[in-house]
Parts: C-alpha cells; sequence; structure tokens
C-alpha cells in the first residue's frame, strides 16, 4: 500500500515545491502565477456557498452523468448492430471512427444555432464526443468473443439470445469497460470546454470562463477539475482490476 | 491390414443402426488468404453405441472436422451426417465436445461452469448443483468449485471441462485432442480417469489425437486418416483387456505399426505436393 502511495505523493510534492520557487522569486509575477498558498486560499474561500467549487462540480458532475448516459444508450446499441451485421460495421464504423478524429468541441458552433447558446449545446458536445467510443468499443469487444467459448455454449444447448447473453455478452465485459473509460475522459474534456466557452450557467468549466484575470481562482478550478478527473479514473480503474483479476487477466500478487 | 487409399470403414451389416455415422461426407473451409480447402473428402465411417474411436491422422487431415460435423457445428458439404440413422441439424444435449483448451468460461465459477448446460436444460436449481457437485466430486475438484476456473492448474481445468460436458448424461463424447496441451504426467492421469469413465457410462466416444501410443491405449478402433483432404485410410482394432497400460508389449506392437503407416502417410503426402508444386 505505502509502495503505491509514496511515488504520487513525491511527485505532487516535487511539483509544489517547483511552483512555489518559481512563484517566491522574480521570474514571474504574482498576477501571472500566484503561489500555491495563495491557490490554497482560494480554493478553502471558495469551496462552500452558492457560486462555490462544489456547487459548480456537482452540477458538472450532474451534467456528464446525463451526457454518459446517453452517449452509453446510444454508443452500446450502435456496437451491438455493427457487431451483427458486417455492412453496419462497415458503414456506421467508419462513420464513428471519423466521428473520433474529430475534437467533439467542434460541434460547439454548430450545436449553438441548432439547440441555442446554453446547456443543451453543451450536452451535444459531450454526447457526440463520447458515444462513437463506446460504439466502437462495444463492436470489437462482442466481435472477439473467443470462438471456442461460443463452440463450448453452443455443444452446451446455448443458441440464439440465450448465447448471446450467457456467452457473448459476458465475454465481451473487459473491451466494453475499458471503452466506458475511454469514453468517460473525452466527455469530461468536451464537457470542461463547453462550459468554459457558454460562460452563463453554472459549473466548473463556467467558472474558469468566468474567472479572466483572477489566476489563483483559474488555478484552483483546475486543481478540482485535475481531482476530480483522477477520482473518477480510480473508479473505472478499479472495477476493470476485478474484472480482469476474477478472470485470471492480470497476475494477482 | 489394408493399404489401399481409400477405406470404407463400415463395421458388418447386420442391421443394426449405427450410433453414428458419416456417409459419403465432404467439407471444405475458406483459409485466411480466401482459398477454399478441402478439409475431408468422401468420409464414411460408422461407430457402433458404446463404441470408443480414435481417430488419428497428420495435422490437417480434417479429425477436428469431422468432430464439428458430428457435434453439429458444421453442416457437410457433401453426404450425410446421422445419429442412430437421423441427420444432424444441430448441436444437442445427447453430445458433448471436449476441446484442446479446456474452453471454461473465465466469469463463471468451476461450478457454475459444469452447471452450464443443466441450466440450458432448464433443470431445477437443486437438482443442478447436486449433479455438478457429483461429477466435480468424481473428478476431484470438490474443493475448487467456488473457485474461478484461473486458479486451476492447466489438468483441472480439463478435468473441470470434462464434468461439464459428461454431467447433461450425453450419449456420445466427441473430444478434439482435450489432452494435447497437458504436461505427460497430467496427460496420464486423465487417460487413466478417461478410461475408468468410460467404462463405467458405456458412452460412445469419438476421440481425436495425434498421439499414437494415446490411441492404441484407449481406443477399441484406432482410425487412421490420411493426409488433407482426409480420409480413412486403415482401422486397427484394439482387443486388449482394460485398463490397459502403456506398457503392454502388445500395445507397443500396434503402436509400431500405425506409427510405420502414418509417416508413409505423411511422406506419400508431402511427395505430391513437391509433385503439384512442380506441375504448376
Amino acid at each position: 500500500m505505502l509502495a503505491q502511495i509514496w511515488p504520487r505523493v513525491a511527485l505532487v510534492a516535487a511539483i509544489l515545491l517547483v511552483w512555489w520557487a518559481v512563484a517566491a522569486s522574480d521570474l514571474a509575477p504574482d498576477w501571472a502565477l500566484p503561489s500555491p498558498g495563495d491557490v490554497w486560499e482560494q480554493l478553502t474561500a471558495n469551496l462552500f456557498g452558492e457560486g462555490g467549487l462544489l456547487v459548480a462540480a456537482q452540477r458538472s458532475l450532474l451534467r456528464l452523468a446525463i451526457g454518459m448516459a446517453a452517449a452509453v444508450v446510444i454508443g452500446t446499441l450502435l456496437g451491438i448492430a455493427m457487431a451483427a451485421s458486417g455492412p453496419v460495421q462497415r458503414s456506421v464504423g467508419t462513420l464513428m471512427t471519423g466521428l473520433q478524429a474529430l475534437p467533439s468541441i467542434a460541434w460547439l458552433p454548430l450545436a449553438a444555432v441548432w439547440l441555442g447558446f446554453g446547456e443543451r449545446a453543451v450536452l451535444f458536445v459531450v454526447v457526440i464526443g463520447a458515444f462513437p467510443a463506446i460504439a466502437i468499443a462495444t463492436a470489437a469487444s462482442l466481435r472477439q468473443a473467443p470462438p471456442t467459448l461460443v463452440r463450448a455454449g453452443r455443444t452446451l444447448g446455448a443458441r440464439g439470445w440465450t448465447l448471446y447473453r450467457r456467452v457473448v455478452l459476458p465475454a465481451a465485459v473487459p473491451g466494453y469497460w475499458a471503452g466506458l473509460q475511454q469514453a468517460w475522459a473525452i466527455a469530461w474534456r468536451a464537457l470542461m470546454a463547453g462550459e468554459l466557452i457558454i460562460a452563463g450557467g453554472v459549473g466548473l468549466g463556467h467558472l474558469l470562463g468566468r474567472a479572466s484575470f483572477d489566476t489563483s481562482l483559474i488555478l484552483a478550478v483546475m486543481v478540482v477539475i485535475v481531482v476530480i478527473g483522477v477520482a473518477v479514473d480510480y473508479l473505472f480503474a478499479s472495477v476493470d482490476r476485478r474484472i480482469r483479476r476474477r478472470r485470471g487477466l492480470i497476475a494477482t500478487a | 491390414m489394408t493399404a489401399s487409399r481409400s477405406l470404407r470403414v463400415v463395421p458388418d451389416a447386420d442391421g443394426a443402426v449405427a450410433k453414428l455415422s458419416l456417409r459419403g461426407v465432404s467439407k471444405s473451409f475458406r483459409s485466411a488468404t480466401g482459398d477454399v480447402v478441402p478439409a475431408i473428402e468422401d468420409v464414411t465411417l460408422d461407430v457402433e453405441a458404446g463404441e470408443f474411436v480414435c481417430l488419428i491422422g497428420p495435422s490437417g487431415s480434417g479429425k477436428s472436422s469431422i468432430l464439428h460435423l458430428l457435434a453439429g457445428l458444421e453442416t457437410p458439404d457433401a453426404g450425410e451426417v446421422l445419429l442412430d440413422g437421423r441427420v444432424i441439424a444441430g448441436p444437442g444435449p445427447d453430445r458433448a465436445l471436449l476441446f484442446q483448451e479446456p474452453a471454461l468460461f473465465p466469469w463463471m465459477s468451476v461450478r457454475a461452469n459444469v452447471e452450464f448446460g443443466l441450466r440450458m436444460l432448464r433443470l431445477p436449481a437443486t437438482e443442478m448443483r447436486d449433479r455438478a457437485d457429483a461429477w466435480l466430486a468424481k473428478v476431484e475438484l470438490s474443493e475448487f468449485a467456488d473457485a474461478q476456473p484461473h486458479e486451476l492448474s492447466r489438468g483441472m481445468r480439463q478435468r473441470a471441462a470434462l464434468a461439464r460436458a459428461l454431467v447433461c448424461r450425453p450419449d456420445v463424447l466427441l473430444a478434439d485432442e482435450p489432452f494435447g496441451s497437458l504436461d505427460a504426467q497430467a496427460r496420464e492421469i486423465l487417460q487413466q480417469e478417461l478410461q475408468s469413465l468410460w467404462t463405467e457410462l458405456g458412452n460412445t466416444l469419438v476421440f481425436v489425437t495425434h498421439n499414437v501410443r494415446e490411441a492404441v491405449l484407449l481406443a477399441d478402433r484406432v482410425v487412421v486418416l490420411s493426409a488433407r483432404p482426409g480420409t480413412p485410410i486403415e482401422e486397427h482394432r484394439i482387443t486388449s483387456p482394460r485398463p490397459r497400460r502403456l506398457e503392454d508389449a502388445l500395445l507397443s506392437r500396434v503402436v509400431v505399426d500405425i506409427h510405420e503407416h502414418l509417416v508413409k502417410e505423411v511422406e506419400r503426402a508431402a511427395r505430391e505436393e513437391v509433385a503439384r508444386t512442380d506441375l504448376a
């Protein structure tokens, strides 16, 4: 346990030290780079209350949850269709790859025209960023169900929907989960970018967009975004580890 | 023994219907490069109820194709594949298939794996559990019932697969080199276990192997297949009493005999291959 924690603590400490040293020196004026202490003060002073960091984080996470839920439904259904049919895979699959190549924030100007310069445009950007990754992962993990396991299932009397539910779907779980993990990271970045541009609202990105020259507040918000990112990623990774360990896909040390 | 190129392996026509039979069966598959490769050609073979038949042949002789056809996982391009005289339309609980890999479902406990086939038959939960536990005891895996498959050794996994296959009381067990990836010791233990299980249960057993000693040790009848496309070219009846031991001198002679034939067949196939490429 200690061996897992200390490299992280050491790195954070080193970054804080360098930051503190640069801020304290004459290299950067205070308004450009506030010291870690100033940022900490901002963080604690702005944590609670209406318009505070916690409320903003809560609203952002709610948007993320709604956007991810929609992306999971769309992505999973498309992925199942892609896995089931060659023509769908070749057509829709290529479209998904194309969509993935486009940074989802590039959709915002169009989304603003269609849905108005607000909440709904931001959600659109989150969904369109996240669902292609889910669709691609779903299709790939369903297609890669080990043929021997499928054969074993068939000779043991499973077929049709039962074979799908009892063998193909469970075999696809690790790949599908990896897709969700990737999609969440895309969604989180898309959400922050969308909120940042559409400034009127409650959310971490909105706070960032309105902070203008208040650099200690900017840094405080950035810290919160990173902390949430690391925490959610940890949740995904620990579920992933549990799935893989149960199936013997990683060595149990 | 006959040495003709194509041997029709049909037991005496006494009017009884064979448990399994292939009649003039051909099957080809599409290779990775898109070519159509014939796996077996004009195979005619009968297996009697309760008989233990080993199929042996050079790699690419279509041994697995024959098993997959019998299991109902594939359909023949030509000819008929019959079970009790009726055309096989698909997989069924009356035929179990064992693979070279244990092919246990990694997301299920060992017990849930063994229960899988029973679940497909919609048996009540208590009966399912009782039968699964009885079979786990038979293959000496009771204490690993709640373990995940990856926690077992290779030999133990293959024993679990055997329990999973036999718990549904199939008339026919089809085995595709099931001990091929085991070390010598685990292999010997499982061979003995299979012998005694078969003696006890009296299933019809079709067992594919490329190990001549294994075939001679286990089988009532060893059918030798030609190189690709596979077709039966000779057969040996092994009448030694069971349980058999590999040290049996009589068995050793048969092993040497079959081995010589196999080597000749591989050489013949290689010569033909060379002749073909010379022509092309």
